[in-house]
């Protein structure tokens, strides 16, 4: 087959970075290209960077603060947790609108067994009663989400209809469960999940996660060059890969740092000086909270899920029926089990967040996670995830969910009435699928 | 074909086999055989049902009756695994590749090489999907894009890769050349003799009776779900095998006024 060589994109590959400076028309997009850096991801960061500042100068320089960055962290967990999931769903052309309703069901169960069942068991504060409840929780994602699968995947109901029947079975069955009752408390070691006053890892814990990711980051671009190399391809150029490096350290432990620098309230810090044994001077203890719990679970989740996606096979499997459904099974690929497999991991991550929703309220209560599937989805879409199926990014996704929630949280800070916030999340929704879909266009 | 040929067990012989769609019989009670290094033309209509029959060999569909036999041995294909574990490849008219995902992605698709802690080895694949292409395709050097942003040709020289890089000894080929310019064509044709050299042996289906003459050895012929017969291409016109698409007789039962109806 004689084709010509395609220019754009091979040129940029294969080129030496030497000569595409020569040629002198070296855009920006051409340099991100030639360090190949993700110019959609890197647009979403630019957009949050613009939505950060602005609001900071709207709310008159309170939104880019320690405090509200540290909350803005822990608000938007729950959301990224389960939108890493929903991304998988979604790129396999299935949706997931049981989402807010299993988190109330898993959440109900899990609160029902460590607040009335299990302590009479094992005895109140006992550990397996944190340990079997959360164990529970995950297991019962897992069978629900892998039922809701089956029926998609081998019974063929669409996967529209079988979760639109799940938001009203499992929100009926949360209800069910405790007759509409509030449950609480929860379980003392159960609520370090909600990253509540003992849910925090210190500011020295935190550094040495800052500096281990640093680590990683080099060794993660260090065993890509060395593999590209023995292989004979030709590697990113070095100027690209000591700045992607330097930036990437950079932004972590600038994370660290600012997160770092939100103490405790005073209130907490008293305590723990006490604790401690350690004395309280006057005006005050400066002790750094650190990451709180459900931001470390969904930074792990994050990493974890873009593992699974990218680097196994099940990961190229999902993408491959999303990309084509029929080439997938001429492959030989099970795309049912697959399908199954990718409602069971959301049942999964839906029951991690509902243990960290039930952790944070300290209560579960049926009403729980109400339109949690459509932040969900709206997440993994503002972050590039294609409804027709095939597209989508966990890096995306985590950050579709960051931007929604900064706007949420810069409009309460503006003191915005909560009906409004609603229209301006769904315009913005709309909005980012146009723009997407329009430079979609303009790519072909 | 040689006497020599005739004599050795078949490839794969296809016997008796039936499929039905509700109460229609896309496929009825067909009989082909292919021998190694020999190309076997499927020809007829649309709707005739080549890509049916041919589907119950490569394991996207299961045959309702009738046996399948690789060299002379019975086997049962069930799925694609199945075929691909025979040495039994397909290139399928849509080219079945998945658009999202790049060239080295399509190539192992469904047989991922994996590295010893058991992740996508994505170099090792790009590697080896590298060295296919320099013999197929030389100008290829698109592999890191998304094979929905590469031409017609390119994909087709990925999907014909996909079949060449697994050793197989039976490659089935459906409509090889429909989406491809002449240039393009006539490299698949050369592709297809040095297949056959190879001693593999090749189903050719297609709606070009000029690329079945050029390329097959011998043309079987079906319509409406039966066989109408298999020639030799050498024994026969195109006319003839024309004849046998449109009318379903052999040139022999072709009586003078069908023929005159036929150049009418």
């Amino acid at each position: 087959m004689t084709d010509q060589p395609d220019t754009s994109a091979e040129e940029t590959e294969a080129a030496a970075p030497a000569s595409a400076a020569e040629r002198g028309s070296r855009s920006i997009g051409n340099l991100f290209r030639t360090a190949e850096i993700d110019t959609r991801l890197l647009g979403m960061i630019g957009a949050l960077i613009v939505i950060w500042i602005a609001f900071n100068i709207m709310s008159g320089g309170t939104f880019l603060t320690a405090r509200n960055l540290w909350n803005l962290t822990v608000q938007t967990s729950v959301v990224a947790i389960m939108a890493t999931g929903m991304v998988l769903i979604i790129v396999t052309r299935n949706i997931d609108l049981s989402v807010g309703s299993m988190l109330a069901a898993i959440g109900m169960a899990m609160a029902l067994l460590q607040a009335e069942i299990l302590p009479d068991i094992f005895g109140i504060g006992h550990p397996m009663i944190w340990i079997v409840s959360l164990a529970a929780g995950i297991a019962m994602g897992a069978a629900i989400g892998g039922l809701q699968g089956a029926i998609v995947a081998y019974v063929g109901v669409p996967s529209f209809i079988v979760t639109l029947g799940g938001l009203l079975v499992w929100r009926g069955v949360a209800w069910w469960m405790a007759s509409g009752r509030t449950i609480a408390p929860m379980d003392g070691t159960f609520q370090v999940f909600g990253g509540g006053s003992r849910g925090t890892i210190g500011g020295t814990w935190t550094w040495i996660i800052g500096i281990a990711a640093c680590v990683g980051i080099v060794v993660l671009l260090v065993s890509r060059r060395r593999q590209r190399i023995k292989f004979g391809f030709q590697p990113r150029p070095m100027w690209a890969e000591i700045g992607l490096g330097a930036v990437a350290c950079a932004v972590v432990l600038g994370a660290v740092a600012v997160i770092n620098s939100y103490p405790m309230p005073e209130l907490l810090a008293r305590k723990y000086a006490e604790e401690n044994g350690l004395a309280w001077p006057e005006g005050g203890l400066i002790i750094p909270q650190g990451l709180a719990a459900p931001v470390l679970i969904a930074i792990v989740v994050a990493i974890v899920m873009q593992f699974v996606a990218t680097r196994t096979r099940y990961g190229r499997y999902v993408y491959a029926i999303g990309g084509n459904p029929e080439a997938a099974n001429l492959a030989g690929i099970k795309s049912r089990w697959t399908i199954v497999k990718t409602f069971m991991l959301l049942g999964v991550l839906i029951a991690i967040a509902a243990a960290v929703q039930i952790a944070r309220l300290n209560a579960a209560t049926s009403g729980m996670g109400q339109l949690a599937e459509l932040y969900v989805i709206a997440a993994a879409v503002i972050g590039g995830t294609s409804l027709s199926g095939g597209v989508g990014t966990i890096p995306g996704a985590v950050l579709g969910a960051l931007v929604m929630q900064s706007l949420v949280s810069g409009m309460v800070l503006m003191g915005v009435e909560a009906p409004l916030q609603d229209v301006v999340v769904g315009i913005v929704l709309i909005a980012a699928v146009a723009l997407d879909s329009f430079y979609q266009r303009k790519a072909v | 074909m040689t006497q020599e040929t005739i004599q050795q067990t078949p490839l794969v012989e296809m016997n008796n086999i039936r499929v039905a769609f509700g109460g229609v019989h896309a496929v009825d009670d067909v009989s082909v055989n292919l021998f190694p290094g020999e190309v076997v033309a499927l020809v007829g209509g649309n709707g005739a049902g080549k890509t049916t029959l041919i589907k119950t060999l490569s394991g996207a569909h299961k045959a309702d009756s009738g046996q399948i036999r690789i060299d002379g041995e019975d086997v049962t294909i069930d799925n694609p695994r199945d075929a691909k574990a025979l040495g039994i490849e397909t290139i399928y008219q849509t080219l079945a590749l998945a658009e999202n995902i790049d060239a080295a992605g399509n190539m192992f698709l469904g047989r991922e090489l994996r590295s010893r802690w058991g992740t996508l080895d994505d170099a090792a694949m790009e590697s080896e999907t590298r060295k296919v292409m320099t013999r197929l395709n030389p100008n290829f050097h698109n592999f890191k894009v998304p094979v929905n942003s590469l031409s017609g040709g390119q994909r087709q020289s990925i999907a014909i890769a996909k079949s060449v890089y697994y050793n197989a000894r039976i490659i089935i080929m459906d409509e090889p050349t429909a989406a491809l310019g002449p240039a393009e064509t006539a490299q698949v044709g050369e592709l297809i003799k040095q297949l056959k050299a190879e001693g593999i042996g090749i189903f050719l289906i297609s709606h070009d009776i000029h690329d079945v003459f050029d390329l097959a050895d011998r043309i079987s012929v079906v319509l409406q779900g039966k066989l109408v017969g298999t020639v030799n291409k050498d024994d026969v016109t195109m006319d003839d095998v024309l004849g046998m698409i449109i009318i379903g007789k052999l040139p022999s039962e072709v009586t003078e006024t069908e023929r005159e109806q036929l150049h009418g």
